[in-house]
């Protein structure tokens, strides 16, 4: 692999950029792999890097129906942090945050982790009464998280509408200064990059169709290029998890839904941190490049088109605008939709399945890019060893037979 | 003030009586009513009008429309009236308008940035910052502060927006977006046919091309038709004709977003109506159409050469636009590099101009159609088989290469001309404006014919004209007439004669496949050449991406920034896939297109927004009794979207009493004398129905089948999963009408979860459900002495203990008008709870008070009422719970019908082996060991303090405060197998590094039989 430095940079400059080398290759399938991951996003490519990086597992397959990082994690609001409620939870977006700082170097491509912090606003007693079990929890949980009151939450955020003429005004929030916001497409150029570099074959414009299974033992996919074979298969395919669960003869209690975001024009910097609010109901944050990224709640119905419906958008505004009355006059550039997949209880699914060999990675709903590194580095040890990892282990389907649920309703960034 | 030093003196839909003064970048010029912003600058000779992005160059207007890349600025003469980005070419001029480049430091002239962008130009390749800025890790907070500050365009106002926004939802049988030939043919079509139809255009005039149009209709100028057509329209009473308004959303179903600019084109802030009224900036149509018609034209794309930047470089289009419609002539000596024949009108329009026209240099080796013989006619130079391979010139183009090009080798084929020149326009064809279409998630189809994607149309939606590659004027008119006529039809239209204008016969010949033109360095090693304007994506840019392996348009897209900008890749997008086509050694439909989305052009947050903002943003909702609250000094609390009070503050020696003085004082009222809350906004839901008593044994854990008129029962609801969402009193007031109180925050919620169940699940059950939280008053009266107040305010109800007993309700009168009264307690006093019509509470409160003053009546607010409550151990579903307790976890196992005949929400669940297991977190209560402590809610609770982090918690304080009966601090908690844990010490370890002891004690601290509700 051509390393990236600032040095090189200059090198390449002053040769015309002529000599860059490919940042994957794109290889012809082979006809079999020890591994392979159905899904070439963030979550299935940092699958296959940490693979090949930590348990020298090489001969993988990436199997993408698209292009590289395509689905969710090319639609995410690109909010990163770790201030979760539950135990099970908090290690596992905690172990995430722990690789994304150092990711950069680790996989020698500057995913622009930047650690802005990220407030969770407070607008009622209610609110502040569970930010501060949250707070307590993350504290005792080692994580950095603090609770600020309003005029804490005003000098972080000076154009905040921190006043009382705001229809809830904002009586405190949860601060967790190393979240922040980090550039979603590299994250997955990067990982595809490094897994490449390590011998993992990135078969994109490649669509899985069906599984090969064999006294329910999985042994191979059929795919629009023909079969693969690999007795271990990883699936991290999001929202089309059910789709390809129900391949694969059985059924996951998951909800597919189109979840919205939109950027305003590029705007000089006037918003330096992550604010959330769930109660007003939206969340904004300012590019590197001056958008303002704003997101709110999942479309209430079900449904597979990467596109939701415009009460969503009026609402999600409504609310900056609320918090942010300075906005009115911003323009909205673009919107978009993806689809998430969400468990009844708002956590993941990493777990063995009724077949053996197969496993899946899914039900992030409106929250994987945060964990994309945790998620892919414990789907790996698991696939590697064939047993769930123990950050992955609480994230079985059994719960939901058991009913050991993981409910992070409050916890997570929206309402679902 | 400035000369219009290009502005001919005559000509033009500008009106020379009504000059306006504007200012630009602090200096004063003068321009025309009729004019744009951009129209005004060109006309004063204004060259610069942006700094690139990336790059810091120097940036003039090239376009004339929405697809402009460059003259964005910032509008805005007072701090609060700033619009950032506006599009130059899109901003009517009005008096006194104050707009400002949006970057260029210290000015747009001699930016030092831009110094920087021409030295390190080489350095910024698509991408660099992902392969640098890495080292040292520590740095890149720093490293981005700086990439952060020469980012963005415009900047946000600092102060809040003084303007209002509206929305209206439309309603019609056919909208037509653009009113140009298509459009105007579309909508006359089928207005004449009697449909209702929308005519919506995003321009300052309707009648797109035709206002600059060379050509003639019925022998006239093609705008004569238009008036004719739209004075026409705008007497049907079935036509709203919508001008200065874009479609920017084609949602399912045919819903179209409108974005209306009501005042932009008069004034940075509304200016008031002559009846002094405030008007609306902007107004947002909500249009569900039966049949859309797309009549949104065709973008002319630039050819992509060197230098193709610099100020004087424009479309083709543009300059004919600038001429013939504001008689603008954005410069002096034009060489125009074409691949077909329509842009040669920019040739004759400049020559008709009277300026020199230097060269018309054709891709083609032997163009011949009728605008070509023309210009030969006229004596100008014609190059053939050549193309203008780089424009020189720094702040503005000073002259052109030209040379031989060999379109399919990609390289330059002959010797170079250089041709002095001041403006090099371009045209390398037409690109249909497909954006509203691909909204839908139609994905375009490539058209050899006319060199460009058209849209693939979902049902009821259609493309007149340009926006689907037919670009002859007769031909578009015919198309338009077709295209509204069967739309018309297709919703119940009468059949219409629509007679064509004639028009004229002009032969073309075909254009040529150019996008990126060869230039006699490789494409790497070349003068920029750019794609996206605005982001300042290179051909080399491109290049680069596929080189490094980024082979699907949305990759190429997303490396490069390509169609990222506020233009969303209008200009560049077709370019940009021709050129990563070329690289790719693929064509362009194999490469494919990216997907449009939302919104065409930008459009105010404001007008999203709408009136829902303020004080409209979630309306506050009041009881019956708000205002004595207030007169009374509460302070109070958002409950849903209610405010409660939360408390009554009263003066003691000239001070306000804090929270904890009044809710002790409230407190102790309410447990030695008598006390009042409004209770009103706990939800109510009246159910009615033969099944209805079923339906409830179905909905809550605890059973309904014996319980009698008149008689209440507190119950319990989980969600399926076991866990308890709700709870609350449902009274018989007849076998099959039953009235059932939520929580305040989980009654809409509520509502729906039984309308869900009963519509999805059990639709055999007769049964219905109605809201009347509204409709009741509920006034709490609560205490020992509750009873003997009571009673001097009814004669027809036995208030008599044995008579009138706990859980029991009564219809009677209370101060003379009707009530329900329902002896059921919250407080763990004897309560009285009188429901009356939301109309008479407040006589009856009041009645209450002159009644209660000698049992000194206290109010007290939800404080009180929670600490009340808490001091019995009664929940608060939301407070105490968090959607994983369960009835068992809350130790109301009492509250459960394990064994009711038909099942019920939750019950299986409860089951599960996670769920019955006996050391869950349950409820208890807790006693802090220094009683003067009130633990903090939300406190995590650790049987070991010592323990490293991360500490293992074994629960949570849910409800703590100080109880002036204990005098002492006390809380619920959930612990780790709590229940049986009685008397065990528990650790609260603090932010402040605090650790609290607590020991666990019984939920219920007070009166613990019972027995003070049943005096």
């Amino acid at each position: 692999m051509q390393r990236y430095s600032g040095f090189g940079l200059v090198k390449h400059a002053l040769s015309h950029h002529e000599h860059w080398e490919r940042q994957w290759r794109n290889p012809t399938p082979k006809k079999q792999y020890d591994v392979i991951i159905v899904g070439g996003g963030g979550h299935g490519l940092a699958t296959a890097y940490y693979l090949a990086k930590e348990h020298g597992i090489t001969n993988v397959a990436v199997v993408e129906k698209g292009w590289l990082g395509g689905g969710n994690t090319a639609r995410n609001t690109t909010i990163v942090r770790s201030n979760y409620l539950w135990d099970e939870a908090a290690a596992l977006y905690e172990h995430s945050m722990k690789l994304w700082e150092g990711l950069s170097q680790d996989i020698n491509y500057n995913v622009m982790f930047s650690q802005r912090g990220v407030l969770n606003l407070g607008h009622t007693l209610q609110d502040m009464r569970d930010i501060q079990r949250r707070v307590n929890a993350n504290r005792l949980n080692g994580i950095d998280s603090e609770v600020l009151d309003a005029d804490g939450v005003q000098k972080i955020v000076p154009i905040l509408d921190c006043s009382k003429r705001a229809r809830y005004p904002v009586m405190g929030a949860s601060w967790q200064p190393r979240a922040g916001v980090a550039r979603h497409d590299a994250v997955a150029w990067g990982y595809a990059r490094a897994a490449d570099a390590l011998g993992v074959d990135l078969l994109q414009n490649t669509e899985v169709t069906g599984f090969k299974i064999r006294d329910g033992q999985v042994y191979g996919v059929h795919t629009n290029r023909g079969d693969i074979e690999a007795k271990t298969i990883g699936c991290v395919t999001a929202g089309n998890s059910g789709v390809l669960a129900k391949m694969a003869g059985f059924r996951l209690p998951l909800e597919s839904h189109p979840l919205q975001a939109l950027v305003s024009e590029p705007l000089k910097p006037i918003l330096d941190t992550v604010v959330m609010s769930n109660h007003v109901h939206g969340y904004i944050s300012q590019s590197d490049k001056g958008d303002l990224v704003i997101g709110a709640g999942i479309d209430g119905y079900n449904g597979y088109g990467q596109r939701g419906s415009f009460p969503t958008v009026e609402h999600t505004l409504q609310a900056i605008v609320e918090m942010f009355p300075i906005f009115s006059r911003v323009r909205m550039n673009r919107q978009w939709g993806g689809i998430v997949d969400t468990c009844p209880d708002a956590c993941p699914i990493l777990s063995k399945t009724p077949v053996k060999g197969l496993f899946f990675n899914c039900g992030w709903g409106t929250g994987g890019f945060k964990a994309t590194p945790g998620s892919g580095h414990v789907f790996a040890a698991s696939l590697a060893k064939g047993e769930m990892h123990p950050i992955a282990a609480p994230f079985s389907i059994d719960r939901f037979h058991s009913g050991a649920l993981v409910d992070e309703h409050g916890a997570a960034g929206v309402a679902h | 003030m400035n000369q219009q030093v290009q502005r001919l003196a005559q000509g033009g839909r500008i009106d020379r009586s009504r000059p306006l003064d504007f200012t630009f970048n602090g200096q004063t010029y003068q321009g025309y009513h009729g004019d744009t912003l951009a129209s005004a600058l060109l006309a004063n000779g204004v060259d610069i009008v942006n700094r690139s992005f990336k790059y810091s160059r120097p940036r003039g207007i090239v376009a004339a429309g929405a697809e402009e890349p460059n003259a964005v600025v910032q509008l805005g003469a007072s701090e609060a009236a700033q619009v950032p980005n506006v599009r130059a070419t899109q901003q009517a001029l009005y008096a006194g308008l104050v707009a400002r480049s949006t970057n260029g430091w210290p000015s747009v002239q001699k930016d030092l940035m831009g110094v920087v962008g021409k030295v390190g130009g080489k350095f910024m390749p698509p991408g660099f910052y992902y392969k640098t800025f890495m080292a040292p890790a520590s740095m890149w907070m720093t490293y981005e502060k700086y990439i952060r500050k020469s980012a963005g365009l415009g900047r946000s106002p600092a102060e809040a927006d003084p303007d209002i926004y509206d929305h209206r939802n439309g309603h019609c049988e056919v909208l037509v977006i653009g009113a140009g030939p298509s459009g105007l043919a579309a909508a006359l079509a089928a207005a004449r046919s009697g449909v209702r139809v929308i005519l919506a255009d995003e321009q300052e005039a309707m009648g797109g091309s035709l206002l600059d149009s060379r050509e003639t209709l019925d022998g006239k100028p093609a705008d004569q038709w238009v008036a004719d057509v739209l004075e026409e329209l705008s007497g049907l009473a079935n036509v709203t004709l919508l001008p200065r308004t874009t479609a920017n959303g084609y949602h399912d179903h045919n819903f179209v977003t409108l974005h209306e600019r009501r005042t932009e084109h008069l004034a940075d802030c509304a200016p008031r109506t002559a009846e002094g009224a405030r008007q609306s900036r902007a107004r947002l149509h909500r249009v569900r159409a039966g049949q859309v018609i797309l009549a949104t034209g065709a973008h002319e794309r630039p050819l992509v050469y060197a230098g193709n930047d610099v100020p004087g470089n424009l479309l083709a289009g543009a300059v004919s636009t600038y001429i013939r419609r504001y008689g603008v002539v954005p410069g002096n000596k034009l060489v125009l590099s074409v691949s077909n024949d329509h842009a040669y009108r920019a040739a004759l329009d400049w020559h008709d101009a009277g300026r020199e026209v230097v060269a018309i240099v054709d891709a083609r080796e032997a163009p011949d159609g009728d605008l070509v013989g023309e210009a030969r006619e006229r004596g100008i130079r014609v190059i053939t088989g050549s193309a203008v391979i780089e424009a020189k010139g720094a702040n503005r183009v000073s002259a052109a290469r030209v040379a031989r090009i060999d379109i399919d080798g990609f390289r330059v084929a002959g010797p170079v001309e250089t041709l002095a020149c001041d403006c090099v326009a371009s045209s390398g064809g037409y690109s249909p404006v497909i954006h509203l279409a691909s909204h839908t998630g139609a994905r375009p189809t490539w058209n050899d014919g006319i060199l460009g994607f058209v849209p693939t149309l979902v049902d009821g939606v259609h493309a007149a004209g340009g926006a689907h590659g037919i670009y002859a004027l007769g031909e578009v008119l015919a198309d338009g007439v077709a295209v509204g006529s069967q739309a018309a039809a297709a919703t119940g239209g009468e059949a219409a004669e629509v007679a064509l204008p004639a028009s004229q016969a002009i032969a073309e010949s075909p254009a040529c496949a150019l996008y990126q033109v060869p230039h006699e360095k490789p494409t790497l090693r070349a003068p920029k050449q750019f794609v996206d304007l605005q982001n300042d994506v290179t051909a080399a840019a491109i290049e680069l991406a596929t080189r490094e392996g980024f082979e699907s348009i949305e990759h190429v897209k997303r490396y490069t920034a390509m169609g990222f900008g506020t233009d969303q890749g209008k200009l560049g997008n077709i370019n940009g896939m021709a050129i990563a086509a070329r690289c790719l050694k693929r064509t362009i439909p194999e490469v494919g297109t990216t997907v449009f989305r939302p919104n065409y052009t930008p459009v105010t947050f404001g007008a999203i927004v709408g009136r829902h903002c303020g004080e409209l943003f979630d309306p506050e909702r009041y009881t019956a009794l708000h205002q004595w609250h207030v007169e009374n000094g509460a302070e109070f609390e958002d409950v849903g979207q209610w405010k409660r009070p939360w408390y009554y503050p009263r003066k003691q020696g000239g001070k306000l009493e804090t929270m904890h003085e009044a809710v002790a004082r409230e407190c102790r009222a309410v447990r030695e004398g008598v006390g009042i809350l409004d209770a009103s906004t706990l939800g109510k839901i009246d159910i009615q129905g033969p099944d209805a008593r079923e339906f409830l044994a179905r909905i809550y854990t605890n059973k309904w089948e014996k319980l009698a008129v008149g008689k209440c029962r507190y119950g319990l609801m989980c969600k399926d999963d076991g866990m308890v969402t709700d709870d609350g009193v449902t009274s018989c007031l007849a076998d099959n009408h039953f009235v059932m109180t939520t929580t305040t925050g989980g009654a809409a919620a509520i509502l729906e979860w039984l309308e869900l169940w009963h519509q999805t699940e059990w639709p055999e059950l007769d049964v219905t459900f109605t809201s009347v939280t509204d409709h009741w008053a509920t006034m709490t009266v609560t205490g020992p002495k509750s009873r003997a107040l009571l009673a001097e305010l009814t004669d027809d109800i036995d208030l008599d203990r044995e008579s009138f007993k706990f859980m029991d309700w009564r219809e009677g009168t209370v101060a003379g008008v009707p009530a329900r009264v329902f002896r059921i307690s919250f407080t763990g006093e004897l309560t009285f709870e009188i429901n009356v019509q939301a109309h008479y509470a407040m006589h009856v409160w009041k009645a209450l008070f002159e009644h209660g003053k000698k049992y000194q009546l206290t109010p007290y607010g939800t404080e009180t009422m929670h600490v009340l409550r808490a001091e019995k151990g009664f929940i608060i579903v939301g407070q105490d719970t968090d959607g994983s307790v369960t009835p068992e976890d809350l130790g109301m196992q009492w509250c459960v019908g394990y064994d009711k005949p038909f099942s019920w929400i939750g019950k299986r669940a409860l089951t599960r082996s996670d769920t019955a297991r006996s050391d869950r977190k349950q409820l208890v209560g807790l006693r802090p060991k220094d009683p003067k402590v009130v633990l903090e809610e939300g406190a995590q609770i650790v049987f070991d303090p010592n323990h490293a982090i991360p500490m293992p918690m074994v629960g949570h304080v849910t409800s703590s405060y100080y109880s002036p009966t204990l005098d002492s601090g006390f809380a619920l908690a959930v612990v780790k197998g709590g229940q049986q844990r009685m008397g065990e010490s528990v650790y609260l370890p603090m932010a402040d590094g605090s650790v609290h002891e607590a020991e666990i004690t019984s939920t219920i601290f007070i009166d613990p039989k019972g027995e003070r509700q049943h005096v």
